[in-house]
């Protein structure tokens, strides 16, 4: 099983298989040498209601996989994503936008998104050979430990009990401090409204029953969304069969967007 | 515009009246502290311009919070900060430290001090000033030596509380950018600490400039006594500024980190002139320099012996250049740390704008808010010594 890189348990709760009590417990004692027992002692009864549990009760996280291989760099995600939104035209507000990265064979790396990859992108002149070209989408990565749901000083950017970041544009004062303390340029600020503004996983799609957007109109099926707590879906089957990365791990920032084939160059 | 920026990157969010933010902190934390360190260890020298500190504390400190209030996307919601603040958020907490110090610090450390002038002026002034005078006093005109001893003995416990509340006061401002790992040029440990002491340096500038400044308008002689003591702890104080911008700096270098590549680009391309020509030569080793030279800090009678008008007049210069110096100290980090792209592969501009909300005049009028705010306050309490009036018998 490869759960997400950064090593959470949303899936290990329920693949484990239905075991007995005692001999769970001393499984867990012999496995955990060091570990408080008493951490093994709390999780008995939260793994045993887990197992009784249907998937349709288990606790709902959102959360986006994208698979680089497949991405073609159409942009279509981009603009659907500028019409669903309500998001300005100009080209320096994005909720989702795709960036090309070619990597030459003098390790010159160059990386550009033109109009966040909208119109598609201007064939790229070699120079000095490439070694390897792919297409990244970006959006918020609806982090679990979010700095910019830290930073904010009235909290008007919250996380649901679903997993999601949003901004209350009723409350938000328009500080900006959340957009500096966003490590991956996810936020921005919006022109008429003067509030910050990103990436809501089309939460009113979702009330729905409708997946966001950008999702809907992949062509390739590069971008898949679902529940990460839940086993039987798309994506909890992406998180099982793909060695998946987050961007910027080091940041501790614990990314829901999980990436498929993902560059170390990417940043 | 040069490499790769995200999108969203391409505007940047904190202007220049975020640089005026922790600029104008600086100077209010800055000359309390002066003020506080002259009273608690009792240094004689700068005793005339105490009082002049303390208003110019206050003046600042009024002005300090408007460019941040106009800078805000919805300043009246503005009060939200203090209903239902987050209290996870560096920022959040600012109103807090703000309000504490401005009306449990300073407002009472100036009461005490004043209220005995209060007293007396309200006795003597005539028409609607006597009753301004008397409001002031907020009605406590006992004048027995038994008051104000109290007097004295309250102001001199409110300085020593005053003085970490205003190394909090600061230090919490640098926090506000240390705390962002977002962002390598401002996430460090030691950014609160280096701007406490670029906050004292310039603190101690600006009490220099007004004293020098205000006594030559007044046609007045300027002790020197005191603005070589000045000029002396100026030095000092940029020496520990100075020597920790630099241990920074050598730790970034010699970490070298992930960033290290795009901050060199940015410090060698964009920020040259604020950074190395402005902030180091012209604003930090000219004045360390010529007041090593010429202040009584290294030596008694400084290195150079300099008649009294000449050394006065490069205080003042040296004063100048300081506050130059912080500004762009304070002007590299706000919007020198949104420059590079947080992709760490490009680097964007900043087009400051003359008119609007966030342009040049705007700026330019909260700087000169606080002189104003300063020159009424002068009027209505005179610092200077010899504005002292003597106690009636009668009292
Ligand atoms: S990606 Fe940025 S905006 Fe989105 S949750 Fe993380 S820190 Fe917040
Ligand atoms: S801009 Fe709005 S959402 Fe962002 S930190 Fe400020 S108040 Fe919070």
């Amino acid at each position: 099983m490869a759960s997400p890189a950064d090593g959470r348990d949303w899936e290990s709760r329920e693949t484990c298989e239905p075991v007995d009590r005692r001999d769970f417990l001393w499984e867990a004692l012999k496995a955990s040498l060091g570990v408080p027992i008493a951490l093994s002692v709390v999780r008995v009864p939260e793994l045993c209601g887990m197992q009784e549990e249907s998937d349709a009760g288990a606790e709902r996280i959102y959360g986006m996989g994208i698979d680089i291989r497949k991405c073609i760099g159409c942009g279509r995600c981009a603009q659907a994503c500028k019409n669903e939104n309500d998001v300005p035209d100009e080209p320096y507000f994005f909720n989702t936008w795709v960036e090309r990265y070619v990597i030459r064979s003098d390790g010159e790396i160059v990386v550009d998104s033109p109009n966040g990859g909208i119109d598609g992108f201007p064939p790229y002149k070699e120079e000095g050979g490439t070694l390897r070209t792919f297409f990244v989408p970006k959006l918020c990565n609806h982090c679990e430990e979010a700095p910019c749901v830290q930073v904010c000083p009235v909290g008007a950017t919250f996380i649901t009990d679903d997993g999601a970041v949003l901004v209350d544009e009723e409350y938000c004062i328009g500080c900006g401090y959340c957009v500096q303390a966003c490590p991956y340029g996810a936020r921005w600020f919006d022109p008429v409204k003067h509030v910050a503004r990103k990436c809501t996983f089309c939460y009113h799609r979702l009330a729905k029953g409708k997946v966001p957007a950008c999702v809907e109109v992949c062509p390739t099926s590069a971008r898949l969304f679902g529940n990460v707590g839940h086993r039987a879906n798309p994506l909890a089957h992406f998180l099982r069969f793909n060695e998946i990365q987050v961007l910027k791990p080091h940041l501790n920032t614990k990314p829901k967007v999980f990436y498929a084939n993902l560059d170390g160059e990417v940043r | 515009m040069q490499g790769y920026i995200y999108p969203n990157e391409f505007e940047l969010r904190w202007s220049l009246l975020i640089v005026l933010y922790p600029y104008l902190t600086g100077l209010v934390a800055g000359a309390f502290i002066l003020a506080s360190l002259a009273r608690v260890f009792n240094v004689k020298e700068v005793e005339p311009t105490y009082r002049l500190a303390l208003l110019t504390a206050l003046a600042f400190l009024i002005v300090a919070p408007l460019p941040l209030l106009a800078h805000l996307g919805h300043p009246e919601r503005s009060y939200e900060i203090f209903l239902t603040p987050n209290r996870k958020s560096a920022m959040a907490m600012f109103g807090f430290v703000y309000a504490w110090y401005l009306m449990v610090v300073l407002l009472l450390e100036i009461w005490f001090d004043y209220r005995r002038d209060f007293v007396l002026r309200a006795r003597e002034a005539t028409g609607p000033l006597k009753w301004i005078y008397y409001a002031l006093t907020l009605g406590s005109t006992d004048l027995s030596d038994r008051a104000l001893g109290f007097d004295d003995k309250a102001g001199r416990w409110i300085t020593i509380i005053g003085i970490p509340s205003a190394f909090l006061l600061h230090g919490y401002v640098g926090f506000i950018f240390g705390s962002v790992k977002a962002n390598p040029w401002w996430s460090s440990v030691l950014m609160p600490v280096v701007f406490l002491f670029s906050a004292i340096v310039s603190g101690i500038a600006l009490v220099l400039i007004i004293y020098i400044v205000a006594t030559l308008f007044r046609g007045k002689q300027v002790d020197m006594a005191c603005a070589d003591k000045l000029a002396t702890f100026l030095f000092y104080a940029m020496v520990v500024d100075f020597s920790l911008e630099m241990l920074d700096f050598i730790h970034r270098l010699y970490e070298s980190e992930e960033s290290i590549e795009i901050l060199s680009q940015l410090i060698e391309g964009r920020l040259f002139v604020s950074l190395i020509v402005l902030q180091m030569v012209l604003g930090t080793l000219v004045p360390l320099i010529s007041l090593g030279v010429v202040s009584p800090a290294l030596s008694w009678r400084g290195t150079r012996k300099v008649p009294a008008e000449v050394r006065r007049l490069i205080y003042l210069g040296c004063a100048l250049l300081v506050q130059v110096g912080i500004f762009s100290i304070r002007w590299n980090v706000v919007i020198g740390g949104q420059l590079f792209s947080k992709s760490l592969r490009g680097l964007t501009v900043y087009k400051a704008e003359l008119l609007g909300v966030e342009g040049l005049l705007m700026a330019g009028a909260f700087v000169i808010l606080p002189f104003i705010i300063l020159w009424l306050l002068v009027k209505i309490m005179p610092p200077w010594a010899e504005n002292e009036i003597p106690t009636s018998p009668e009292a």
